[in-house]
């Protein structure tokens, strides 16, 4: 691809699949907007990709406030899903995504297993979308509102739906609040998953004493940001070796270091997501600091460290 | 909408009452395109606990790139930046979000309550600027106690404004709360702007309400990223759904707002 010179002699491109990507650096559903909202702080062109906001086939208005809730080193949110729809994703935000000069991962979100994939039909064939990003932490409306992603047949039956759509590649991401993650990643991966991306938020729950009430409205939230990170390097090295199909590092990282970790446990790339919030240029520097590190250990390219972790034999 | 990450040179910070600083700061570019009601996300240090930026309103811009924040110390990371001293750097991203409009005929009428005074003092010195002079333009000004309020008052009164003064001990001005000394004044306003509690600004927004007069509140949520992208800063919005306070306010119409009871 075009940008290997930029990278300063270093080869930083990955394979996700059929998905080529110039550097392994995405930025995480529901921390970069539909790509515009940081233009100021941060060249999306320099990206390895975008993923953006979670849609779904309606518009959602959200949960009730308060919605985000700080804690130590994380923050915990509970957004509701808030987005625009399918329709006004496609027809008010792809346009702008598509001209990003980098590639557009789409993260889709459902009720129901029909849900999904008539989402994912819609979204067929779309021009602009490079890749699907399957947010399987929904709660299952027709099955008392158990999250798809903590049964490995649902899990697999929204994988299923959504792969028999679409032609692009299929990441499904996976919830960290099992017990066996690689349980579930083991059945998307036979349901025709192209990949999976890991973790999405860990369940918290946060009280204000003196109120006695929940921080959140919604009492429970997703905690994230740099308090989960060791959590998620945990999950993303078992899930590496459990499966075959490429492997997606999310939890906290927020620098150059943190993604080098998941990168050696096994992920292929890394999705930076809550430091975008209090460092809005986190990406570009996470893409520069790998860079600078491969130089200095005098590796020509990014893929000779996936996995590369060095455990020794018990 | 133009924004800059800034990082900013500390150059005074004053402890004005108790836990309430000022910090002045020099970031010329936030400065220069900073309107009235506009509000910094501030980093509270490189640590990673306090891990998200405050949000804190823009209270004065001074001529020279310098701009000043108010703030009350209610937590670890306002606490970081209270211990900020002269040539310490501090990184802000601003200027964000809507401000006030600032309404054209007519007087108007500041209503400020504890720190909401902050964006207020910012909004007086422009008003000074788009119109003749104070006029019949008047301000209300409520704190705890008067080691709170007697400073930035006198800070108030020296723009030329008609003040009134409200504490809740009593200690300077009207015993009570500010919006009480709101009923004498709105029949000779056309224009409120108020910041302050929650309570404050309801009890405000709806006497406005009643009283036929416009009402311009700014609101404060919590807020992960203040740059529209984490969702977090959602206010209900009495056409039904939700805004965000980060780029569809901080500023409101008041009626625009559905006020919890």
């Amino acid at each position: 691809m075009e940008n290997v010179i930029d990278q300063g002699g270093v080869d930083l491109r990955v394979r996700i699949g059929g998905l080529h990507l110039q550097n392994p650096v995405l930025t995480a559903s529901g921390t970069f907007g539909y790509g515009r909202e940081l233009t100021a702080f941060v060249n999306p062109a320099r990206l390895g990709g975008i993923v953006a906001k979670g849609i779904s086939l309606a518009p959602r208005p959200g949960n009730p406030p308060p919605r985000v809730v700080e804690t130590a080193c994380g923050m915990l949110n509970a957004i509701g899903l808030e987005n625009v729809g399918v329709e006004r994703f496609i027809s008010d935000k792809l346009p702008f995504l598509r001209q990003t000069g980098t590639r557009v991962i789409v993260n889709i979100l459902g009720d129901t297993v029909e849900e999904y994939g008539r989402l994912a039909g819609r979204l067929a064939g779309v021009e602009g979308i490079d890749a699907l990003e399957v947010n399987i932490s929904c709660p299952n409306v027709k099955k008392g509102g158990v999250a798809f992603g903590t049964v490995p047949e649902t899990a697999a039956a929204v994988t299923m739906a959504v792969r028999a759509a679409v032609d692009v590649p299929v990441i499904v991401k996976l919830s960290p609040n099992v017990s066996d993650i690689t349980v579930i990643a083991r059945a998307v991966e036979a349901a025709g998953a192209d990949a999976v991306s890991l973790i999405n938020t860990l369940l918290g729950m946060a009280i204000d004493s003196r109120s006695r009430k929940p921080c959140l409205a919604n009492v429970v939230g997703g905690l994230s940001g740099p308090a989960i990170k060791p959590v998620a390097l945990r999950m993303v090295w078992q899930v590496a070796r459990a499966v075959a199909i490429p492997v997606i590092g999310i939890g906290g990282i927020a620098t150059a270091g943190d993604a080098l970790e998941f990168l050696l446990a096994g992920a292929t790339a890394v999705q930076v997501g809550t430091a975008n919030f209090y460092q809005p240029r986190a990406s570009e520097e996470i893409i520069d600091g790998i860079r600078d590190f491969l130089r200095q250990e005098g590796e020509p390219s990014v893929r000779n460290i996936i996995g590369q972790v060095r455990v020794d034999e018990q | 909408m133009t924004e800059f990450q800034e990082k900013s040179t500390v150059t005074a910070r004053e402890s004005l009452a108790g836990d309430v600083f000022r910090l002045t700061v020099q970031a010329p570019r936030i400065a220069a395109a900073a309107q009235p009601g506009q509000f910094v996300m501030v980093r509270t240090g490189d640590t990673l606990d306090p891990l998200l930026r405050r949000p804190l309103s823009i209270h004065q811009v001074l001529s020279d790139g310098r701009l000043r924040l108010l703030f009350k110390v209610v937590g670890k990371g306002t606490g970081l930046l209270a211990g900020l001293g002269p040539g310490l750097k501090i990184d802000l991203i601003g200027p964000l979000g809507r401000g006030f409009s600032l309404a054209p005929a007519g007087p108007a009428c500041l209503v400020g309550g504890g720190m909401g005074m902050a964006p207020l003092y910012f909004l007086a010195r422009r008003l000074l600027q788009v119109r003749p002079g104070p006029g019949d333009d008047q301000i209300l000004l409520g704190a705890r106690n008067r080691a709170e309020l007697e400073l930035p008052a006198a800070e108030f009164s020296g723009l030329g404004y008609r003040l009134h003064l409200a504490t809740d001990d009593g200690s300077l001005g009207h015993h009570g709360l500010v919006p009480e000394l709101l009923d004498d004044v709105l029949p000779s306003v056309r224009q409120v702007y108020v910041c302050g509690p929650y309570p404050m600004m309801r009890t405000v927004a709806l006497k406005c309400r009643t009283a036929g007069v416009a009402c311009q509140v700014s609101l404060e949520t919590h807020m992960a990223c203040g740059l529209g992208v984490c969702l977090g800063c959602a206010v209900a919005v009495a056409a039904g759904g939700y805004k965000h306070v980060c780029k569809d306010g901080p500023v409101f119409a008041a009626d625009e707002v559905l006020w919890k009871m």
